[in-house]
């Protein structure tokens, strides 16, 4: 067992994640969150989140050395999310895994975070099968992927046209007076709540509509305006009805076009990643629709899915095995890096 | 002991290697001033690649890192000072902060340097070199002191006086970190100096979606 010690840095939103991974294997994944920070506004503070990645830097690499039970001197690579993301915090860790890079004399990887959602898969359920499809939703991105090498080429098939399924949450979650993020709450007020009680719109699935592409600013304008209605003629809003029937609309959606995307492709296997993948019913609808077809279905654990360094510790581990070449020293964060930029 | 000294407070980032001891003060063995505008990320590292292969050295042979700890424009100022904290948590050394004013030129003097929305950070200087006053940020018209200035000229207008140009130096950041590189274990945390809250407004009221 001489696979590479790989150290990853994610700072691309509110989640300061520092992870370990020995090849496939999983050593640490150590996490600190401003998330508290950020609930009085609603959605994330980028200069509150860049500050918190500072403060919470080097403990947290601690915490993730201790949790290894490694020296920093064992680490034989580092990765860091060099975009898609806020600039000022994904600069916070991009500096700070230049830094251990350099002090270590260790090669750096500059990795797409929306990659490294994919690579957390295999330290759960080992090497990925080629191709896959992958769906990243999450409350920055709703992206789906082919990916034919992950270490190499990953295509964009669709995104959202408008807003990410998870910002969908978050208002639907403030229209419904439940706490940020939106995505827990929302999911446990519609388990109590009837899935078809409100026919709410499905975005992009006319027959002239981008396949792969998605919308859920309709879907949330709809979702408020039928809330309203109901407080504007003095009747009680049945929370998780709505809760269940917008979450219902979301699951559609997203996993038909992701089985849709498989079918066209010739591609048995399906990877969820991104927060909204922690979302037990889009997870129960996913299983039930690629059973039906024949289609593969790997998500990682709820905690694996959220942003966390562990997931860019394993695609730096798939780029040091398939001997991609580090980044140059001039490594910058990008904000909107391309989905087909795997490492930079 | 051989210093590595860091500055990303200015759009000139600083990097410079040197002696330092209690008895004999600073000898600067290799420098770079960098301008760099919003690419600190970027140009830190070959920077610091740079100084130690002007001086033949390896990283392995610094025994302290300082800091500018600003203040400065938040994104590039947290570049410099997470390179800092993390050069030195990586190698077991010190890492020593100071307020980045105090590094642009020296004696009686007022330090002004770009706060940007118009506005200026400043620092007041007694001849001996102590700070007086400050840090701070204020619009230059209303800084009211009688200089000399040091620093930023883009603002002699709006001072209605001259300003000597200066910048960040290594010898200035060790200077003002000798008391904790004599006693390095009173290092304080790197903490920046922001000075100004973060920009963020709360939402006063849930505003419907649909109006
Ligand atoms: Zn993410």
């Amino acid at each position: 067992m001489n696979e590479p010690i790989v150290l990853g840095f994610e700072t691309s939103c509110d989640e300061t994640g520092v992870g370990i991974v020995r090849g496939h294997t999983l050593l640490a994944d150590a996490l600190a969150t401003s998330m508290a920070e950020h609930e009085r506004f609603g959605g994330v503070v980028p200069e509150i989140a860049s500050r918190a990645h500072l403060e919470a830097m080097v403990p947290t690499v601690h915490r993730a050395l201790a949790d290894a039970g490694i020296a920093a001197s064992d680490v034989d690579a580092v990765a860091v999310t060099s975009g898609p993301g806020l600039t000022g915090a994904l600069l916070v860790g991009v500096a700070a895994a230049k830094a251990y890079a350099l002090a270590l004399g260790k090669p750096l990887y500059g990795v797409n975070h929306l990659a490294a959602h994919v690579a957390v898969d295999e330290l759960q359920h080992g090497p990925l099968a080629e191709p896959s499809i992958a769906m990243l939703v999450s409350g920055g991105h709703s992206s789906l992927l082919l990916v034919p090498d992950l270490a190499q080429e990953v295509q964009s098939l669709g995104r959202t046209i408008d807003d990410a399924a998870g910002e969908a949450f978050d208002k639907v979650a403030r229209v419904l007076g439940l706490p940020f993020p939106g995505g827990p709450p929302v999911d446990r007020a519609a388990r109590e709540g009837d899935a078809r009680a409100i026919a709410f719109p499905r975005g992009l699935t006319g027959p002239r509509d981008a396949a792969y592409d998605f919308s859920f600013s309709g879907l949330k304008t709809a979702v408020a305006r039928w809330v309203e209605a109901r407080e504007r003629a003095g009747e009680p809003v049945p929370v998780a009805d709505v809760a269940a029937s917008f979450q219902e609309a979301v699951a559609d959606v997203l996993t038909a076009k992701a089985v849709r995307a498989c079918r066209d492709h010739g591609v048995d296997h399906l990877v969820l990643g991104g927060g909204v993948a922690a979302n037990s019913r889009l997870r129960a609808l996913a299983e039930e629709r690629c059973a039906a077809a024949g289609i593969v279905l790997r998500v990682p654990s709820p905690r694996l899915c959220t942003d966390n360094g562990a997931m860019v510790a394993a695609l730096g581990s798939r780029l040091v095995a398939a001997g991609v070449a580090p980044s140059a020293p001039d490594l910058g964060a990008d904000s909107s890096l391309p989905i087909d930029v795997v490492s930079r | 002991m051989l210093v590595l000294a860091l500055d990303t407070a200015t759009p000139t980032l600083v990097a410079g290697l040197a002696r330092w001891s209690a008895g004999d003060g600073v000898t600067v063995l290799a420098e770079r001033a960098v301008p760099s505008g919003t690419k600190h990320a970027e140009l830190l590292t070959p920077a610091i690649e740079g100084v130690l292969a002007d001086a033949g050295l390896a990283i392995g042979a610094v025994e302290a890192v300082v800091t500018g700890l600003g203040p400065g424009p938040f994104t590039g100022l947290r570049v410099g000072v997470v390179t800092a904290a993390a050069l030195a948590d990586a190698r077991g050394i010190p890492a020593v902060g100071v307020c980045s004013l105090d590094a642009v030129g020296t004696g009686a003097r007022t330090v002004v340097t770009d706060a940007r929305r118009k506005e200026t950070y400043w620092a007041a200087y007694a001849t001996d070199g102590t700070r007086v006053e400050g840090p701070a940020v204020a619009r230059p018209e209303e800084l009211g002191l009688p200089g000399p200035f040091t620093g930023d000229p883009a603002f002699a207008e709006r001072l209605g006086a001259p300003v000597t140009p200066a910048d960040v130096t290594t010898a200035g950041l060790l200077r003002a970190a000798a008391p904790q590189l004599a006693d390095p274990g009173s290092a304080a945390p790197l903490v920046p100096l922001y000075l100004r809250r973060p920009d963020a407004v709360p939402p006063t009221s849930i505003k419907p979606v649909t109006r």
